[in-house]
Formats: structure tokens, sequence, C-alpha cells
């Protein structure tokens, strides 16, 4: 089966994160109030896999390995099928 | 017996390939520039080298996270090959990107000699929030457990240049206990007198934890460090030449004299 997964990739609270404090900064420039702004990166991935459990551990292991660094990284999984 | 040959391992995206290679001729090494798709198509054995040089830029265009995507190739490709190569005491330098792609591809903190298989540390953005383009103040700690570089001095304060983003070196606390424990720091930024930066900017350019800017693993033959040393290894390329004179070698050659020296007597 085809599934696609929705990962979403973030800064670990603490972190500090530039582009967010930049796009923050522009947008109460443009005249809105904002507090905080924090930018996550998403991947759309296409798998193939025999249940939705495996492609969600496929995901996972994919997201340790290469898509986020533990030490500094946060991500969230979605899955559903194509 | 022939010269000792030195592999400067280059992908898209790498460009401080060509002064290292200048440097390390310079000092008596045969060094060639292989792209990874030569090893990877066995034009070149990496066991025919004695030092790996993973130099600097923006490899694969900083996709993801800088030096992710080369150094998980590099090591689904070639981690047999790694591996034998630091078990045989051969010398891993990683400069700038190189240090990244050591890091993200878990040959670096390297604790216990062993490649992880998941990161163990990070380069985060930069703490100034800037591109880092300057110069800074090195000092070597000779009680590290470096093995590369046995004719450093610790006394002398290196000038060496800067050029990154993502220089903040951060491990968790169970980490940098293992990193203090098996004395893995190598280079920290410091003053211009020698003095602990003690995470002070400018004298530390990115916040890294303990001033760090350069490591090495526990077995003391893999390094990786931020500042380019290639960069400021003729006097030319130091910035202040005209007005102190000009010396035929600047900081960098000591660190690239010492790593050159170790390579030779393999």
């Amino acid at each position: 089966m085809r599934f696609r997964a929705r990962v979403e990739v973030k800064l670990r609270p603490g972190f500090f994160d530039p582009e967010g404090e930049t796009v923050k900064e522009a947008l109460n420039d443009l005249g809105y109030r904002v507090e905080n702004v924090r930018v996550s990166k998403v991947y759309t991935v296409d798998i193939d896999a025999t249940t939705i459990d495996e492609a969600r551990l496929l995901l996972d292991e994919m997201c340790r390995r290469l898509l986020a660094n533990p030490t500094k990284d946060l991500y969230e999984v979605e899955v559903q099928p194509l | 017996m022939g010269r000792k040959k030195a592999c400067i391992l280059r992908v898209g995206g790498t460009n401080c390939d060509l002064e290292t290679k200048v440097a390390l001729d310079d000092l008596g090494l045969e060094t060639e520039i292989i792209h990874m798709n030569h090893l990877l198509r066995g034009h070149r054995r990496l066991n025919d080298y004695s030092l790996l040089v993973i130099p600097g830029g923006f490899s694969y265009g900083d996709y993801v996270r800088a030096g992710a995507i080369w150094g998980k190739k590099m090591l689904s490709k070639f981690k047999k090959e790694i591996e034998e190569f630091i078990e045989e005491d051969k010398a891993v330098v990683g400069i700038c990107n190189g240090f990244q792609v050591l890091v993200e591809s878990g040959v670096l903190p390297g604790i216990d000699g062993s490649i992880s298989e998941y990161p163990r540390a990070t380069l985060a953005t930069n703490s100034s929030a800037k591109y880092e383009c300057r110069w800074i103040h090195l000092k070597y700690h000779q009680a590290s457990s470096c093995r590369l570089l046995p004719d450093l001095d610790e006394d002398t304060v290196l000038r060496i240049p800067i050029g990154h983003g993502e220089g903040n070196f951060i491990v968790g606390e169970e980490v940098l206990e293992e990193i203090k424990r098996e004395g893995l720091v190598v280079f920290t930024y410091c003053k211009p007198d020698g003095s602990p930066a003690n995470g002070e900017y400018p004298y530390n350019p990115n916040g890294s934890m303990l001033d760090i800017a350069g490591i090495c693993n526990s077995r003391g033959n893999v390094m990786g460090m931020m500042p380019h040393p290639e960069r400021a290894y003729f006097g030319w390329q130091m910035p202040d030449w005209t007005s102190r004179g000009l010396q035929p070698y600047g900081d960098g050659s000591l660190v690239l004299k010492a790593i050159a020296s170790y390579v030779e007597r393999l």
C-alpha cells in the first residue's frame, strides 16, 4: 500500500530561531501585534509499506536518522493511505 | 617509500578543496581532490590514503541541515571503509562544513571510537543570528585526546578565520559529560590574550558550549573544527601582513603542519 506522510520538524523550545524572530519583526512592522513566531519545516513523503503502522515506524526512523537532529529538533509524523 | 597520500573529498557545494590541497601539497603530502562519485564508482579507494579531509563549503546546498545529507550519504555508502580507516589510526579531518558532516554522520563525537546511528551533537545556528565571516582567536588543548596535533604548542594563540552560519556546538548533558571525561575538546575560542572567551561575543562567535571550536573522537584520530586553517596557511593570507611584515607562513600552517606530521609518521 502507498501512504503519504506529513513530517513536521521544528526546533526544540529554547533553541534560537533567527528566521522566526525576523518574521516576527516583519509582521510587527506590518502592524500586527505578534508575540512569537517559530518556523518549522514540513516534508511530504510518499512511501510504500504493508501497513500504516509499518509506514509510521519507517517514518520515525527516517526522522531520527536524517530529517531531524535529536539534539535540537522535535518532529511530528502524520500518515494516511493514498 | 613514497609520499603519504591525502584525499580531499568533495561533492557538489564543496568550495574549500583547492586551498586545502595547495596547503597539504606544500607540506609534502601527495594530495588529490576526489569527488565522492569517484569512490562510489571504484575509480579510487579510500584505503589508499592516510589522511581524509572533508573540506568546507555548502555540501548539497545545506539542505535539511548543514552537513546532514553528505554525512548520511557518506555513511550509507562507505561506513565499513571509514570504520576501517579510523581503526587503522589514519587521520580524518573535517573543516567547517566538514565538521558539520562528521557530527551529522555520527562520526563525531565518536565516543568509545564508534560511529553513532544518530547524531549525538549539533552545530546549530549561530547565537548572533549572523553568518560570522571573520578572524577569531583559538586555543589548542594539549591535554585533549587528539593525537593529530603532537607538534602544536598549547601556549600559542592562533588567529584563524571562520565563515559559518551554523557553528554553535550543542550537546545534551550526558554527551557533554562524556566529552569532558574523554578529553575530546581540542580547540576553544578565546580572547586575544589566550584567556577563555567564556561564551562572550564576539570572542566566542557562535555561542558554542564551553567555547568549543573543535573536537576529536575518543581514539584521537578524527578531528572536526569550525575555523579554516587552510585560509591562514600562507603569511600573505593573514589580515595584517602589510603592517606586521610578511612571514612565509600564517597561523593555520601550525595546525596543518602538525596533522601532516602525524600522517608522515604513520
